[in-house]
């Protein structure tokens, strides 16, 4: 087993330990407190007391990059946590039950699909209000169908198996079939999937909040910070870039993160989509 | 305690099984032999009630006395394991790869009869200790990959057994094993079916197996139950053609290699292989193989002919012999 990591794997592995690390971290510790402003010390040039200054309020750049962080990444988990369980347990069910069950609830995750996140979250804010908890709802609503699809698909795999058929013949119900030998086995490829979306979460997260239908001020989001950097581009183009930059780094890591998982589990899908 | 009368599984391209008659008593031993594609894996998914999708059954399958033919399949799962069990041909494959084996075998027990954790693990121990797995306790905790193919089968023989079936059938126990290790595991299987009073069934297309193993003997060709009776007899003086070709094609060791002429014997072997499910023939299923063939045996499906009370045979040819 001396077999060389895949690199998209390392580095993804060192991109989302620091993008976790740096949240876990917000949690006990941020160097000023991120919501804290100072009109007057507002547009400070980087400095020993802020790493990267300050912004049009004065507020800790560090800091509040840090909180940000942290919501993006507890957003990102509920919501792929959330939309994952709910689509798994879709899929075995559908997997596991057949015929016209199958085709119908394929076909409702085919409509999920079709179905624009970013309207979806619109469409709540509207009925609503505008919240991140919200967000976090039309994100885990898109990931239903993503995981519905993928559980379902690895599991029918399973279905045809001999340990399967000898589970059944030991008069086994679907549901313990599913829960003690299908999930089991196709766990490496839904963990896979859920570090992928995890990824497209944290991006989903920063464009709603962009648009204002995510994190609501006070509360920090790389979204919401690009968005208030916009108007002063001219002024301080470096309040629109650390934001930016850490979004990529994030959505980088999961990304390469997924890809790395899935090449290690199954070479064979490594090539596909 | 299992009765088949006229049972036939029927898919969209033809019949995988035709009007098939058989009755097993409790400690009854069954062989049932026949080429890859002659329905006997098709039969023993049948007498689960695992058919595949798609298959349309007809005749009566009765599971003590009750027709189950039409049973869905919850009803079958209180069946499976307490009344009839069934293992596998691979057993590389046949346990899941993440459970340990102990987990697997206790499931049953736990699942049919609610047993606590500690009562199944007791109750898996023993059955290991049953089925001769050496040192049982440590085995339990054992991953497949732990074992060799001959302890994956006696796991897998164990977890058939785990709710004391009355009716175990074996689907080629022995064909991915090495010839030591499948006398072994057969009789494993004969002793277990002694020592419990349990009827098993045999599937293989081992002559020697059988022989060893059963008492009485199916062979089957086709989907059809060509031939029936009590083992020795019929791999004595076997009455259908089919049976008869498949006995010369065993290689003989007493048989001399030369003939007379001193030219180099060949093993006879049946012409042909068994046709797709589509191009069997409508009348006797071994019709276009058979070396005695006559007219009416590619139109007309032969009766089964009873030549003793457990003997009988389903050949054209046979219809003149007494009975």
């Amino acid at each position: 087993m001396n077999r060389r990591l895949p690199t998209n794997l390392v580095i993804g592995a060192v991109l989302v330990a620091l993008v976790v690390g740096v949240a876990a971290l917000s949690l006990v510790w941020t160097p000023h407190d991120p919501t804290l402003m100072n009109i007057r010390g507002k547009f400070a040039d980087p400095s020993e007391a802020h790493w990267l200054g300050t912004d049009q309020l004065g507020r800790d750049v560090v800091s509040q990059l840090m909180a940000a962080a942290r919501n993006s990444m507890t957003v990102a988990l509920v919501a792929v946590l959330l939309g994952g369980s709910i689509g798994v347990a879709l899929g075995l069910f559908a997997s596991a039950v057949g015929g016209w069950v199958e085709d119908g609830v394929m076909r409702l995750a085919d409509l999920g699909f079709a179905f624009p996140a970013l309207l979806f979250a619109i469409m709540l804010a509207a009925v609503f209000g505008p919240s991140l908890s919200n967000a976090v709802l039309a994100i885990a609503f898109i990931n239903i169908p993503i995981f519905a699809r993928v559980t379902r698909g690895s599991a029918n795999q399973i279905w045809t198996l001999d340990y399967v058929s000898a589970s059944r013949a030991a008069g086994m119900n679907k549901f313990v079939i599913s829960r003690d030998h299908i999930l089991p086995n196709i766990a490496a490829a839904i963990i896979v999937q859920a570090t992928i979306e995890f990824a497209v979460a944290i991006l989903a997260e920063a464009a709603l909040s962009y648009l204002g239908l995510g994190a609501q001020p006070p509360a920090s989001s790389w979204g919401r910070m690009l968005s208030e950097a916009q108007t002063l581009m001219y002024l301080a183009p470096q309040l629109a870039i650390y934001p930016g930059l850490c979004i990529i780094t994030a959505v980088l890591g999961f990304g390469l993160l997924g890809d790395g998982l899935r090449d290690i589990s199954d070479p064979r899908l490594s090539r596909q989509r | 305690m299992l009765e088949l009368t006229d049972y036939s599984v029927n898919f969209s391209a033809g019949a995988a099984l035709r009007q098939a008659n058989l009755t097993i008593k409790p400690g009854d031993r069954l062989g049932i032999v026949g080429e890859s594609g002659s329905g006997k894996t098709m039969l023993a998914l049948s007498l689960m009630g695992m058919a595949p999708d798609g298959a349309t059954l007809s005749g009566a399958l009765c599971v003590d006395g009750i027709d189950m033919t039409q049973r869905n399949e919850i009803e079958w799962q209180n069946i499976r394991a307490r009344r009839v069990a069934m293992i596998f041909q691979e057993p590389m494959a046949a346990l899941n790869p993440l459970r340990r084996v102990g987990d697997t075998v206790m499931e049953p027990m736990r699942v049919h009869e609610g047993l606590s954790h500690d009562q199944a693990q007791a109750r898996a121990l023993s059955l290991f200790e049953e089925v001769g797995i050496p040192d049982p306790a440590a085995r339990l905790r054992q991953f497949p990959h732990e074992l060799s193919g001959g302890q994956r089968q006696r796991v897998l023989i164990a977890l058939a057994l785990a709710c004391n079936p009355a009716l175990l059938i074996a689907d080629e126990p022995t064909t991915a094993l090495d010839a030591n290790v499948a006398v072994l595991i057969t009789d494993l299987l004969v002793r277990l079916s002694q020592e419990r009073q349990m009827a098993l069934v045999f599937i293989t297309h081992d002559i020697a197996a059988v022989a060893r193993a059963t008492q009485d003997i199916v062979v089957m060709y086709g989907g059809d139950m060509v031939e029936y009776g009590p083992t020795a007899e019929v791999l004595k003086t076997p009455h259908h053609p089919y049976t008869k070709g498949l006995l010369d094609a065993l290689p003989d060791p007493s048989r001399t290699t030369h003939d007379a002429n001193g030219k180099r014997r060949r093993l006879p072997t049946i012409p042909g292989t068994v046709p797709q499910l589509q191009d069997l023939p409508q009348g006797c299923r071994f019709a276009g193989r058979c070396p005695v063939e006559v007219p009416q045996c590619a139109a007309q499906k032969p009766a089964t002919q009873s030549f003793a009370v457990n003997r009988s045979s389903a050949c054209h040819l046979n219809e003149g012999a007494k009975r």
